[in-house]
This record gives C-alpha cells, structure tokens and sequence, in this order.
C-alpha cells in the first residue's frame, strides 16, 4: 500500500525540527532512518499529519568519545557502528547484536535513535540499553533533560519522549576492565523479530569471582527487560554450571513473554533459559580467558 | 485537497533528472511510474522482501522504504544502470546466466543490486558471507543454491 496523504518538510537544523515539533506535537512525526515508520505509513497503521525529516542535519549522526563513554548521535546508521572497529571493541555486545538487525539493506538506512525512540520490544538495541546502563538526552524547543534507559521504554512502541522532544543523544558508558559480554538471540529466519534474546555482561573482581552482572532481554515482554536481579546470588561467587542453570530458572520465573503465533509463552521462557545459560557462559569464557 | 508537492533534481544511472512530485510518493514508485524505469521491482512494500533494491549513494536501500522527495540531490542506481555501456553484462548478470541464477525473475533486479555492491566492498567472500548478504531478498523460485554459485563464480572472475 501507499502511505496517505502527509506534508513533508525537511528540518535546516536541530533548532528548526524542534520548533516545528513543538508547534505540531503528536500531529507530526520525526523521520530518521524510516524503516519502521514509512512501513507503518504504508500500511497506513500511522498516518502522521506531518513528516519532519531530519537526515540533513548532519550534527545528529556520528560517534563522539569523552571521558568513560561513547556519545552517539541519534542519526547514526547502524552500518555505521559496524564499519567503526574502535566502536565495536568497545561496545562487543552491540558488535555482536549488529548482524542480527535485519538485514544489510535495512542497517544502511535505520538509525539507532530511531530504533530507540520506535522503542519495539522485540528490538535488540533497547535491551543492549538496558544492559550498559545508557543514558539519553532528551531536548525540546527550550529544555533538554536526561533519561536513564529503564525509564525511558514505557510500554511496547512507548517511550518516556513528549509530544514536542526528540532523543538526540545516547550515552554509553565504557565497561569495566574485566568484563566479558555476549549477545545472543533465537529468531525464525535470519534477520526476523527475535523468539527471545539476551544481552549478558559479566564483571570479574581480583579474584575471578563476578562483581557485575547484567542480563537484558528482547522479545519477551511489553518492553525489553533487565533481568539482572535473577543473578544477584552470583555476586561474589564464582559462575559454576549450576549457579548459572539457577540464574536461567529465576529468569524464567520473572519474565511473562506474550507469546505470538510463531512461539507461545512457554516457548519463549524455554529460550530465555536456554540463551541466559549460554550467554553467561560464553561471557563468563571471554573475560576468564581475556577476550 | 491541494496535494503536498515538492521540486526535486537526482541522477539515477549518471543522468540528472528534475521531477515536481507528491511528498507521499515512494521512490520505488518514482522510478517506475514517473521516471519509467521499471526494472525496480515492488513486492512486499514493507522492506522485508528485497526486491526494490536499490543504490543510494553506492549502498544498496530498499526504494519503497523511501519517499521519493528524500533521494534530492542524491545519486540513485538502479537495474537499467548495471550492464555495461556496451550492452554486455555485468559480471554478476552473466554468471547468473550461466548458473541458472533465476527462474521467474522477480526478484533478480533486487538481488543483482545488492550482490553487486556487496562484491564491490568484498572481493573475496565465502560462501556463509554471500548467503549473509543475500538475508535480505527473497527468492521463492530457486531455493538460492545457483543464485550463491553465481556470486561466488561472478566474485573469482571480478578478481581476474
């Protein structure tokens, strides 16, 4: 289908997208990277009044570094993060989640504030979100305001943004030293909504027992999901086999996935479980041996 | 209702072209109605298919995942610029000749778009990077197994 009938009007600047956004409100809608918006408008499930396309304000996009954190700007193309190797090193767990973002097509196009903002719970960016504990920088007309991530992703499609705001930074502070990562995910075909998948970081203290652990989801609920407390026990052990099994039964009893015609319910938890057990493995592996 | 117009100027195939068009127009649909060039193919319109892909600016996009109005002052190709200027084909389009590539061809233009720009980043590629490339089209003739022996075919004869 053909989205229906809408003004178009390509932002100068941030100062002019934000002016127009806080004159139209919910009437109008950003566009950045467009591939989940322009498929809801061609399926006229969104019918936005107005399009503000922001792709020309070149200051929104790119990867800046200060002291403990990488600062993205929200145009940033997925396909950018994946070309940056420094930014990969950094960030393993979104180096790894990249390839499961659709497809090449998709990631030279999609942006992660527009991923971040569309707040899907399927997504796999805002669980990484949660799971490195990013902060995002919300800007009006005439004020700018900061939201941790838990409190940014409301419900599912939601987030914390107000009818005249747009997400033009996201900060992700650097891990610890001795932490490893891992990013897993089980999906139909290549590319497709994850059943289920889980971001997992494991912080070592000076005598290989964890001091950090992290566990974010996708896919199984109204919004992406911090599981860290099921691992709380681990704090201060060491990660045995059975330790481990016990964090992914906890994680199954918390989450309440909604189940779809490709996976019910209980299908979903069984991955989750399932991937918990591998990922904190797999993370636990690469700090132990170094990676 | 007056409809939403605007005036953009793009090359597509290295010609400039200047169109008025509506702000709802898909490029995908530009360039098969308003610019005649319909070897783009549409299917899905939802970016999940892959048969509209095309270059903007050297990468391969899906054209129905774009207004037209966006791809001002950008560099489009599209399937009709890939041969060369003598007509021959493009490595990738004679191999996928000679490997039965394709059956019903719908979504050959799409495929040929994306593995050719992939083939220019990548030379050397295996076969699970070819088949990673290729995630995003949908083939329902072939089952992709002559479509992955031409692009590997097509990558050792574009090394030389």
């Amino acid at each position: 289908m053909k989205p229906a009938p809408f003004k178009y009007i390509a932002a100068a600047s941030l100062a002019h997208a934000l002016a127009l956004k806080s004159e139209h409100g919910d009437e109008a809608k950003f566009l950045a990277g467009g591939q989940s918006l322009i498929p809801t408008m061609n399926f006229r499930l969104a019918r936005p009044a107005i399009l503000i396309d922001i792709n020309g304000i070149e200051d929104l996009a790119g990867i800046r570094w200060s002291e403990g954190a990488s600062r993205l700007g929200p145009l940033t193309r997925y396909r950018a993060l994946q070309r940056d190797a420094a930014f990969t090193l950094a960030f393993p767990l979104i180096g790894e989640a990249l390839p499961h973002i659709a497809h090449p097509q998709i990631r030279n196009r999609g942006t992660i504030g527009g991923n971040l903002s569309h707040a899907d719970p399927a997504s796999e960016l805002p669980a990484i979100a949660l799971a490195l504990r990013a902060r995002f920088r919300v800007q009006a007309a005439k004020r700018e305001r900061w939201v941790k991530a838990p409190d940014f992703f409301v419900s599912a499609l939601t987030t914390d943004l107000g009818p005249d705001e747009m997400l033009v930074e996201i900060e992700l502070p650097l891990a610890s030293p001795r932490t490893g990562s891992c990013f897993m995910e089980i999906a139909r075909r290549r590319g497709d909504f994850a059943i289920a998948g889980v971001a997992a970081m494991v912080t070592l203290g000076d005598s290989d027992e964890c001091s950090d652990l992290r566990l974010a989801f996708c896919g199984v609920g109204e919004t992406p999901v911090d599981a860290s407390a099921a691992a709380g026990g681990l704090i201060g052990h060491t990660p045995t086999e059975v330790a481990i099994r016990d964090v992914a039964a906890a994680v199954q009893a918390m989450i309440d996935p909604g189940g779809s015609v490709h996976a019910t319910a209980d299908y979903q938890r069984h991955i989750a479980g399932v991937l918990t057990g591998r990922a904190l493995q797999t993370a636990y592996r690469r700090v132990r041996d170094g990676h | 209702m007056d409809t939403d117009d605007h005036d953009v100027t793009l090359m597509v195939n290295g010609v400039k072209y200047q169109r008025l068009v509506e702000s709802r127009l898909l490029l995908s649909d530009f360039l098969r109605h308003n610019l005649a060039l319909a070897g783009t193919h549409v299917g899905c319109e939802h970016g999940v298919c892959g048969a509209c892909t095309i270059l903007l600016d050297g990468e391969p996009v899906r054209s129905c995942l774009m207004l037209a109005v966006q791809a001002n002052n950008h560099e489009i190709s599209t399937i009709e610029g890939l041969a060369n200027k003598d007509g021959t084909f493009h490595p990738l389009q004679q191999a996928m000749h000679d490997h039965h590539g394709l059956q019903c061809g719908y979504c050959t233009p799409g495929i040929l778009m994306t593995m050719s720009a992939f083939l220019e980043e990548n030379t050397s590629p295996s076969e699970d990077e070819v088949r990673e490339a290729l995630s995003g089209n949908l083939c329902r003739c072939t089952g992709y197994q002559n479509i992955v022996d031409a692009v590997m075919a097509a990558a050792e004869r574009m090394r030389g």
